[in-house]
């Protein structure tokens, strides 16, 4: 039997089936860590498969690694799963950050093992779940089950007395669209009778999906709502630094960025092109608004987790920037930042894990002078930080540079300013990590690091750092290895939405008796599009 | 020279960092020295190598070659690919020339100079990492992979700013000269977006032939990427608005200076300005803000290097200075007179700063020129090859720095630019400024009474095992000084590749050169004489000597009258003294004010008001829901499984019973 029909099944339920036995298990004797080590480990070989199997020359818009069989009759839910060039990587990169996730809570987590593992497996079941499938209500099962293991571990381990309310903050955050997001998907199915995705992207393209224009930009609002609060998009993110500066290392490094950014370019792409061509200058705005909002915000911070909060509010508005100038560019820049958030914003949280482990605190006041005692930790920082900033041949790099030049070339309404504006976060970023570098690191010995003697990296740590670390930099200087998939997925992406807006001017223009000067400007806007695009080849 | 051996040229020194960067701190220091040595020598003698290469009958104007790495390029997109692909044409040749041989003569001088340093291999690991960045920004055949060696000679200056990390101020100054370098770099990113948005591509050869094939393109966007390709040129070239990082760059150890901050890296914007003057040339507009920018900025940094007391801030202060003479040449479309400069710049300057290490070294780490004086006969050599240093930059024929300079100024006087006098006025009112503040530093550290304290000698050192064996003031050793040595021949013969026909020269520099520049740029209008040139060149070299009597008088015949004068106008003094309050201002009126807002009104406000006020009112609404959580957090993981089926079951009713009630 071909492996390539259920590998995703097999990647989604590892986990779970690895929780069940984790829960059975007695927690004792760091059986919960190995455990829970060995399960993320073979999930993480599992992913590896589809990158080496995945068909590259397939046509943009089709699936690989499917498994479609009938769930449940009535109502028409489908066990449909598969995986494109926009969440194949997404998947490997779960699969990765799982078990360096186990690795970093290794001694942390002392109290209640068992749950934290079991809650762990639980989320990452979920994330990985929400990458692969492609029945709408598979998918919100999995969306909702991502809530609940995340709120759990802050609620349970947080690290001050504030970590109930920072769980509540972020449940109820994250709920109450998602609520509104269930009542849109069942329209959807009211209308079309399928929660198949394909069917239904294939629907929307060809704008059969419903005829009511307010009732689909009403469920297109539900549905972006839902993924925005939780990607967070400016002015969304009140839930993210305190639930960043409660959460144990190992859930900051999933809780923010890929979940709902996949989900933007998927459903709210897929199922609602031309209203998200026509919301796209707000979130052109709120994109850029955020990068510069977070990046400020990060360089006034005296919290470390907090700083790294706001960079990272900063550094998902970058994606947002770059997915919503609909350019092929932007979008591929945009998936290819949303893997960098990964791998950056979890070394840096990581790494400062590590140092609240070693002085138990994250203020950076009581910070200084590290650079000599801890010379293999300040080298991980310093890697890092050059990545975040986005230093060339780092992986930052790849993904922001394709983001401003595709938000440059954008036809949305203002895109130059907005790319101007956004692109000054170069400096602001590049303020706020050196910042910090020099606060922790350089000068005279802080309060706290002078009265405490804090060991190097253990090994243990190292094998938690290195694999980042190699990825900035092969991330940075062999970026088509990555991007082949993408690109296919990006360009498709970039067409659909496109099209769709060609398409229902046309299908305006038909209707109105004259036409309306806002839509044919946007008929310029295309053309001026058409001409880039020839001039680029 | 095979083409595909261009990528030795940049590697050989990062597998010099690779080595001393992973092993280093466990190797003894001759074998660290070795590492860092030998690929920079090979690196130099490839350069010879391709020099030859060139240089043979038949040779093309240039060599192209592209890395086939993974997937074949480094960035590729449906639209957009940047290969890494390097070129070298005449342009090219030089800078590898000076970045292969100054490069690896203040190598060699480093190992004497930080013989006694902490960090040692850390020390020669950034150098190597330096060289191999710059290398990359002088090979490169597109902008992006430009933007790489760019970015990263920022970083290893930053590192090697920093190199004293245990210090505030060195922390600070490495922290100011990579944030500044970013303001900069904001410019040259949306330069090279706009490149794409029109062009499609980031190629030299792409971008500027399309350029050339369409004559009618003129100002518009083209002025646009050429203002923010300034902006780029000026944050790493030091020029106004964005100079305050290079006087706090001092803070590095003296080979660093002389090396990144003075010969090679900061040159880095000349070189692009001269890369891309095809844009340039089409945009007068833009041009005449480069030649402005050029001469303000020579002017007003002479101003400040002639009150200095530090010895390494009046070099770096005439670093400014010197570099804006480079801008003023290309903006008035004298590339080749800008790149001259570039050259025997990097060859006294170099020299300044290796002469002025080996005084700090000889003083154990004293650099206030007040604590000096007398030093002509107790370090000989030093003082002879600083000599001829200050004479070459203060435009003394027949020494480098006159034939360099003068040309610049001559192409300023008969540029077609409307206000060429004036800058041409400009020009030469610096090159008196710069001849009086060299002879200042020539004649207050070795001529008159010795004011250095020997007992305290060692006090101001970084490391105190740098005052060894106690025996005072001392020449340093030879690795030390064959540098020196060097570099001062150059600074004597370097200028003769472009002595002026009016001078019985051939200018071989400009023919040279040609081939890169003659596409398009701007030709001379006015046909002026011999005899103007010679007059023009007369009077520099007047000017010149002016400076020189000046600084005579007031420091040798009567030390003292300078201070007199001082005291005559304190307010002025005062002003100088402290640059004209320049990073003050910046700091009331652009970083304050910011962090003020960010803190106030974004973190205050904005996010504690706004953001998690409307969190909190959907909190306070879902109150009830809220302790309806806290009554599910029982910590018993069972239940949390029984409250999941129930939403579940919940969810599945409302799919099966709603959807024929109420969505129908």
């Amino acid at each position: 039997m071909n492996i390539d029909h259920n590998i995703l099944t097999i990647i989604t339920f590892v986990p779970l089936a690895g929780a069940i036995v984790l829960a059975l298990l007695p927690d004792r004797d760091r059986i919960q860590q190995w455990g829970a080590l060995a399960v993320t480990l073979l999930t993480f070989l599992c992913t590896l498969h589809l990158p080496f199997h995945f068909d590259y020359g397939v046509a943009a818009g089709t699936f690989q690694f499917q498994q479609n069989s009938s769930w449940i009759t009535s109502p028409a839910i489908r066990y449909h799963v598969g995986v494109d060039g926009l969440s194949m990587w997404l998947v490997v990169l779960t699969g990765l950050l799982a078990p360096l996730g186990v690795l970093i809570s290794w001694r942390v987590i002392d109290n209640r093992r068992r749950l934290f593992y079991v809650l762990f497996l639980l989320q990452q079941v979920a994330m990985l779940g929400i990458f692969v499938s492609l029945d709408l209500f598979l998918y919100y099962a999995f969306w909702e089950l991502s809530l609940v293991p995340m709120a759990l571990l802050i609620a349970t381990f947080g690290r001050t007395e504030n970590r109930r309310r920072a769980a509540i903050k972020f449940f109820l955050y994250a709920f109450i669209p998602s609520a509104i997001l269930l009542v849109a998907m069942l329209w959807l199915y009211a209308r079309t009778g399928t929660f198949d995705y394909p069917q239904l992207a294939q629907m929307a393209a060809a704008h059969s999906i419903s005829s009511n224009s307010a009732a689909l930009w009403l469920a297109s609002l539900a549905f972006l709502a839902a993924f925005a609060v939780k990607v967070p998009v400016f002015p969304l993110h009140g839930w993210l630094s305190d639930s960043i500066s409660e959460a144990p290392t190992a859930a900051v490094m999933v809780i923010a960025g890929k979940l709902g950014l996949y989900s933007i370019l998927r459903f709210s792409f897929g199922l609602f092109p031309a209203q998200s061509h026509r919301i796209a200058p707000l979130m052109l705005a709120l994109g850029a608004i955020g990068i510069v909002y977070g990046a400020l915000l990060a360089l006034v911070q005296k919290d470390l987790k907090r700083l790294a909060a706001y960079g990272t509010l900063g550094h998902v508005s970058v994606v947002i920037l770059g997915i919503f100038a609909f350019t092929v560019s932007g979008i591929d820049g945009g998936i290819y930042q949303t893997l960098n958030e990964g791998i950056g914003g979890s070394a840096l949280f990581m790494l400062l894990g590590l140092l609240y482990e070693r002085y138990r605190t994250y203020d950076m006041r009581e910070y200084g002078g590290l650079a000599a005692r801890l010379p293999w930790i300040v080298t991980m920082f310093v890697l890092t930080a050059l990545s975040v900033v986005g230093l060339p041949m780092l992986n930052g790099f790849v993904g922001e540079f394709l983001v401003f030049s595709g938000a440059m070339q954008s036809t949305i309404a203002h895109h130059i300013g907005w790319t101007v504006l956004a692109t000054s976060s170069v400096i602001l970023t590049a303020s706020y990590m050196l910042w910090m570098i020099q606060r922790v690191f350089y000068g005279d010995l802080g309060r706290r690091t002078e009265t405490i003697a804090a060991p190097d990296l253990t090994a243990r740590e190292h094998l938690a750092l290195w694999p980042l670390v190699i990825l900035f930099l092969l991330m940075g200087i062999a970026s088509p290895v990555w991007l082949r998939a993408i690109d296919t997925a990006g360009a498709h992406i970039a067409a659909t939405v496109n099209r769709s807006q060609s398409v229902t001017m046309d299908f305006e223009a038909s209707r109105a008796s004259k036409p309306v000067s806002s839509s044919s400007e946007t008929a310029l806007n295309m053309t001026n599009q058409s001409a880039s695009t020839k001039g680029a080849r | 020279m095979p083409a595909s051996y261009l990528w030795l040229i940049p590697l050989l020194p990062f597998a010099g960092f690779l080595i001393n960067g992973t092993l280093g701190r466990r190797l003894p220091r001759p074998l660290v020295s070795a590492v860092a040595l030998i690929p920079t020598f090979l690196s130099a003698c490839l350069w010879v190598w391709l020099w030859f290469t060139m240089k043979a009958p038949g040779a093309p104007e240039s060599i192209q070659s592209v890395a086939t790495l993974v997937g074949n390029s480094w960035i590729s997109i449906s639209g957009f690919h940047a290969d890494f692909a390097f070129t070298v044409d005449h342009l090219t040749l030089i800078m590898l020339g000076v970045v292969t041989c100054v490069g690896f003569l203040i190598h060699l001088y480093s190992v004497g100079y930080m013989a006694h340093e902490e960090g040692y291999w850390r020390f020669f690991a950034y150098l190597n990492l330096f060289m191999f960045f710059m290398l990359v920004l002088v090979l490169s055949a597109n902008f992006l992979l430009l933007f790489v060696g760019w970015e990263g000679v920022g970083l290893a200056s930053y590192l090697l700013i920093g190199f004293y990390f245990k210090k505030d101020s060195a922390a600070n100054a490495g922290k100011k000269a990579f944030i500044v370098n970013r303001i900069g770099d904001f410019g040259f990113l949306l330069a090279m977006f706009l490149l794409i948005a029109h062009f499609g591509s980031l190629d030299f050869s792409t971008v500027f032939s399309s350029i050339q094939q369409h004559p009618e393109l003129q100002g518009g966007f083209l002025t646009a990427i050429a203002l923010l390709l300034v902006v780029g040129a000026a944050g790493k070239s030091a020029q106004i608005p964005l100079y305050v990082w290079l006087p706090d760059a001092m803070e590095g150890p003296t080979p660093v200076s002389a090396l990144i901050h003075a010969a090679t890296m900061v040159t880095a914007g000349i070189y692009m300005v001269a890369r891309a003057h095809t844009i340039f040339d089409r945009s007068p507009y833009a041009l005449g803000v480069v030649a402005i920018i050029g001469a303000a900025t020579a002017l007003f940094a002479a101003c400040i290097g002639m009150v200095q007391h530090d010895i390494k801030r009046v070099l770096a202060y005439s670093t400014v200075s010197q570099l804006g003479y480079m801008f003023l040449a290309c903006g008035v479309g004298a590339y080749t007179a800008g790149i001259f400069h570039l050259l025997t710049h990097a060859f006294f300057k170099a020299l300044l700063f290796l002469a002025a290490g080996s005084v700090i070294h000889a003083l154990s780490g004293e650099q206030d020129m007040r604590n000096m004086g007398g030093l002509r006969k107790r370090i000989p050599v030093t003082f002879w090859t600083m000599t001829m240093g200050v004479f070459a930059i203060a435009g003394i024929p027949p020494l480098a720095g006159f034939f360099s300079k003068d040309e610049i100024l001559f192409r300023a006087f008969v540029s077609p630019n409307p206000i060429g006098k004036l800058l041409w006025l400009v020009g030469i009112i610096t090159a008196g400024m710069t001849s009086f503040y060299m002879f200042r530093l020539w004649f207050k550290t070795f001529f008159g009474e010795s004011r250095f304290d020997e007992h305290h000698a060692g006090e101001h050192a970084h490391d105190p095992s740098q005052a060894h064996d106690g025996h005072g003031v001392h020449e340093s050793p030879l690795v030390m000084t064959l540098p020196l040595m060097i570099l001062a021949l150059l600074s004597i013969i370097g200028g003769w590749v472009g002595v002026p026909e009016f001078l019985g020269g051939h200018d071989e520099i400009g023919a040279f050169l040609d081939p890169v520049f003659s596409v398009g740029t701007i030709q001379v209008t006015e046909v002026v004489s011999h005899g103007t040139e010679a007059a023009l060149a007369g009077f520099s070299v007047l000017i010149a000597l002016i400076g020189f009597f000046i600084a005579y008088a007031l420091y040798y015949k009567k030390p003292g009258t300078a201070a007199s004068y001082a005291r005559r106008f304190p307010a002025l003094y005062r002003l100088v003294e402290n640059k004209f309050y320049v990073d003050e201002i910046y700091q009331a009126v652009i970083v304050t004010p910011l962090l003020v807002m960010s803190r106030l009104i974004l973190g205050g406000l904005v996010d504690g008001g706004l953001v998690n006020g409307s969190g909190f009112a959907a909190g306070a609404s879902a109150r009830g829901l809220g302790s309806l959580v806290r009554r599910v957090q029982s910590g018993n993981i069972r239940s949390y499984a029984g409250w999941l089926a129930l939403g579940a079951a919940a969810v599945i009713a409302v799919m099966i019973f709603g959807h024929s009630l109420w969505l129908h």
